[in-house]
């Protein structure tokens, strides 16, 4: 408990820098993966080529290996130049919207065809039949695993402890030097996590449950 | 494409698709030509970055980084199939005894992200005595969470099958145990196959982690090898070469997965069951991250 006591401020400040990152690369995320999706479903077959070999290509690579490259190869092609939070946040980003893409996409395919074939033949636009028809019925099954595609990014977060960004994972760093017990630190910073996700994923139990009668 | 969404196009739409299509194109081909030139502005293509690749030295340190990977991996597959079985078994025991700590474990070492499970096996467990090595730390922690994880899996795979297989075996006079791991486990495995098998690829994914808490794997190879200056530091080179190992060994596990799945379906000895929903359940519970 001492551990915790004395190191408040560091745990709050490591936490409060996990939660940002969670947020700006869950923003970041959902637009490109929403993106992603737009282009994966989209009837012309070169954008869907390219969404599909993006989204191959990032779920088969470890998001360490996203992480390495960002810092230590990204910084060689002088492109623009980023300070590690930003290119965490850029690294998270790109990964976690291949598997956004993914859910959103297969959302999307849950919706029986005849409700599309029926809203044309009642003469729907296609924006009406996409705000009032698909998309309505797509979120009931987008959005469960969305939120935990949503906390694997929560708990991603902390490879960026690996990659000099202070975050929680950054905390048994800073303990070690100030030679505190490791064990009792690391384990508040698990509890923390669970504290963090436990509710999380209560929350897409629930709403799976509700949505899956509704279904 | 699917066919929710639009309608069979007409002459209009086509040649609407038709512009989109060139536009898509060139957008993308300004995109890779703006890398490559990036590549090449910075010198990414001379030849003394991609030197490193004829030295056979360095060839087999690749190699051996790989293998680190492989054995890690192949390790804490096996340990975290174990590991789900048995939580999985002891979460759907009828005795509270078995089924609550097994709950909290479970759910437990599902939330508690990987890397920090590590830090506190690799910095914190030596404060009390325990010193493992980097290996020793990767698999567990590998085991820990991948097992959680599939436990879950199993279960939602138990759960999907019709009841009448347990009834039946019950009725034949099988004792819980037999009914388990002779009547159930076996055909949840089956059912649940592609999905073990996705389970697997993110933890060959995530033994890249080991990386971090200095496990010798690829990924710590490659570090070393990419800050060299005796190659002018290639590190792009090599995360290009680093990363098309693990891409393709990820994509040969995923085609087994596909594979796999194709031949279940052709085949008559799996009873019907409602694999999709089971699916479903496992992958909204654990995203497959």
């Amino acid at each position: 408990m001492s551990v915790l006591t004395n190191n408040i401020d560091l745990y709050l400040r490591a936490f409060g820098t996990t939660i940002q990152l969670f947020f700006f690369s869950a923003i970041g995320s959902l637009v490109l993966g929403t993106f992603l999706a737009m282009l994966r479903v989209s009837p012309v077959p070169v954008l869907r080529a390219a969404a599909t070999t993006y989204v191959t290509l990032l779920r088969n690579t470890p998001l360490t290996l996203v992480f390495f490259f960002f810092l230590f190869a990204y910084p060689l092609l002088k492109i623009l130049q980023l300070e590690p939070f930003p290119a965490a946040a850029v690294a998270l980003t790109l990964y976690t919207s291949a598997f956004i893409c993914e859910v959103v996409r297969s959302g999307i395919n849950t919706v029986p065809v005849g409700q599309a074939e029926a809203s044309r033949a009642l003469g729907l636009t296609f924006s009406q039949m996409l705000s009032n028809v698909v998309l309505p019925q797509a979120v009931r099954s987008v959005v469960p695993p969305l939120v935990s595609t949503l906390i694997a990014l929560l708990k991603n977060t902390t490879i960026a402890a690996g990659f000099s960004v202070a975050e929680a994972g950054s905390i048994s760093y800073s303990l070690s030097e100030q030679g505190e017990d490791l064990l009792a630190g690391l384990a508040w910073v698990a509890v923390f996590f669970v504290v963090l996700v436990i509710p999380l994923t209560l929350l897409q139990r629930s709403l799976e449950k509700r949505w899956s009668v509704a279904r | 494409m699917t066919s929710v969404l639009f309608d069979v196009p007409g002459p209009k739409a086509r040649t609407r698709h038709r512009a989109m299509a060139v536009v898509g194109t060139l957008g993308l081909l300004a995109l890779i030509a703006f890398v490559l030139y990036r590549f090449y502005d910075s010198g990414q293509f001379t030849a003394k970055k991609w030197e490193w690749l004829q030295y056979e030295a360095i060839q087999i340190g690749l190699l051996e980084g790989y293998l680190a990977t492989l054995q890690a991996f192949a390790v804490a597959a096996v340990g975290a199939l174990l590991f789900g079985a048995v939580f999985a078994t002891a979460r759907l025991s009828d005795h509270k005894f078995f089924s609550a700590p097994a709950t909290a474990i479970v759910e437990f070492f599902r939330a508690v992200p990987l890397l920090i499970m590590m830090f506190l096996l690799y910095f914190g467990f030596p404060t009390i005595g325990v010193k493992m090595t980097p290996f020793v730390v990767v698999v567990i922690s590998l085991i820990l969470y991948n097992g959680s994880v599939l436990a879950e899996v199993f279960r939602a795979g138990i759960l999907s099958l019709p009841r009448g297989q347990s009834e039946a075996a019950y009725a034949l006079g099988m004792r819980k145990t037999q009914v388990m791991v002779l009547v159930l486990l076996p055909q949840a495995l089956r059912a649940m196959l592609p999905t073990i098998i996705s389970q697997l690829v993110v933890l060959l994914k995530d033994t890249a982690l080991g990386f971090i808490i200095t496990y010798e794997e690829l990924l710590y190879y490659a570090k070393n090898l990419g800050g060299s200056l005796e190659f002018s530091r290639p590190f792009v080179p090599v995360t290009i070469v680093v990363a098309v190992m693990y891409i393709a060994t990820c994509l040969l596990l995923t085609w087994l997965a596909t594979y796999l799945e194709k031949r279940n379906r052709r085949s008559s000895k799996v009873a019907h069951i409602d694999t999709k929903k089971a699916e479903e359940t496992v992958l909204v519970g654990d995203s497959t991250i």
